[in-house]
């Protein structure tokens, strides 16, 4: 649709405003898989509590949203084996990287970080390569 | 008031994966596709959320402690080293292959159906066994 990227805009902007906001009131890097990960296993700074209130942020807004603006839509396989290992790639990846989509791609390149800016050029090449292969070649996904 | 803090960004975060479709495992998968029907938002989105973001970082500068009391993060470690690179394009296989990586993982859970649950599930999993993982590359580094 023509208005998608004002809508990827104007959603990227919130999503670095909750950034900023993690950074400036509480001192920590908004990384999904980094605040997700230490309730695993109990690593990095971040209180259990603290962890816990931004993904319940995180869970409750698209259910606020979807009840006042408009329904939620995702197109997500129903090949469970495809999510299943996903799912793990996505989690031993995020860990021993350090960092994911928010971490390294939003809050690493904002800060010029070059940690940050070499993993997000591998992981895009990596999921570029992934859904040639899948989709054009396998046609799986 | 940290978790209060911590509760605001991750609505703002939330929302913002809500608006600009990131939940939409479409979108993230049309973005990766070059050689389909190639979908731009991505880059509309990552590029929105760097703005506030930098001017963030260039606040911290300025102000020397967070809000709660405490110390903002150390500047970012310069040394590349092999786990990034490896961890990295494996995230970016499993990113490719389902649409979802951690964040929109959560936000889409409500409404992700069988399919959200067992990636959060596998994602947990995949995490627990990150740290085993990572030992062994470790030694085989050492070891090569």
């Amino acid at each position: 649709m023509e208005q998608d990227w004002i809508f990827g805009l104007a959603g990227g902007l919130l999503i670095g405003a909750g950034g900023a906001v993690y950074l400036l009131a509480n001192g920590r890097i908004m990384g999904a898989s980094g605040i997700i990960g230490g309730l695993v296993d109990g690593s990095g700074h971040s209180t259990r509590w603290e962890r816990l209130a931004f993904l319940l942020g995180v869970f409750a807004m698209p259910i606020v949203l979807t009840w006042l603006w408009q329904p939620a839509i995702t197109h997500l396989t129903d090949n469970l084996m495809v999510v299943a290992i996903a799912g793990l790639l996505v989690g031993v990846g995020t860990r021993i990287a350090n960092g994911c989509t928010s971490g390294h791609g939003v809050c690493g390149i904002s800060r010029l970080s070059l940690r940050g800016m070499v993993a997000t050029v591998f992981y895009i090449l990596a999921g570029g390569l992934t859904v040639v292969f899948f989709r054009h070649l396998l046609g799986v996904i | 008031m940290r978790n209060l803090y911590a509760l605001i960004a991750g609505a703002l975060f939330g929302a913002g994966l809500f608006i600009s479709g990131m939940t939409d495992t479409t979108k993230v998968q049309g973005w990766l596709d070059v050689f389909g029907n190639w979908d731009p938002t991505l880059a509309f989105v990552m590029g929105g959320a760097i703005i506030p973001m930098a001017i963030a970082w260039q606040v911290t500068r300025v102000r020397r402690t967070p809000l709660v009391g405490g110390s903002f993060p150390p500047p970012p470690e310069p040394k590349l080293g092999r786990n990034l690179v490896v961890g990295s394009v494996l995230f970016g296989m499993g990113w490719g292959l389902a649409g979802l990586c951690p964040g929109p993982s959560v936000a889409s859970l409500s409404y992700g159906g069988v399919g959200g649950l067992v990636f959060m599930a596998a994602m947990l999993i995949g995490m627990g066994a990150a740290p085993m993982v990572r030992a062994r590359l470790d030694r085989t580094a050492t070891a090569g």
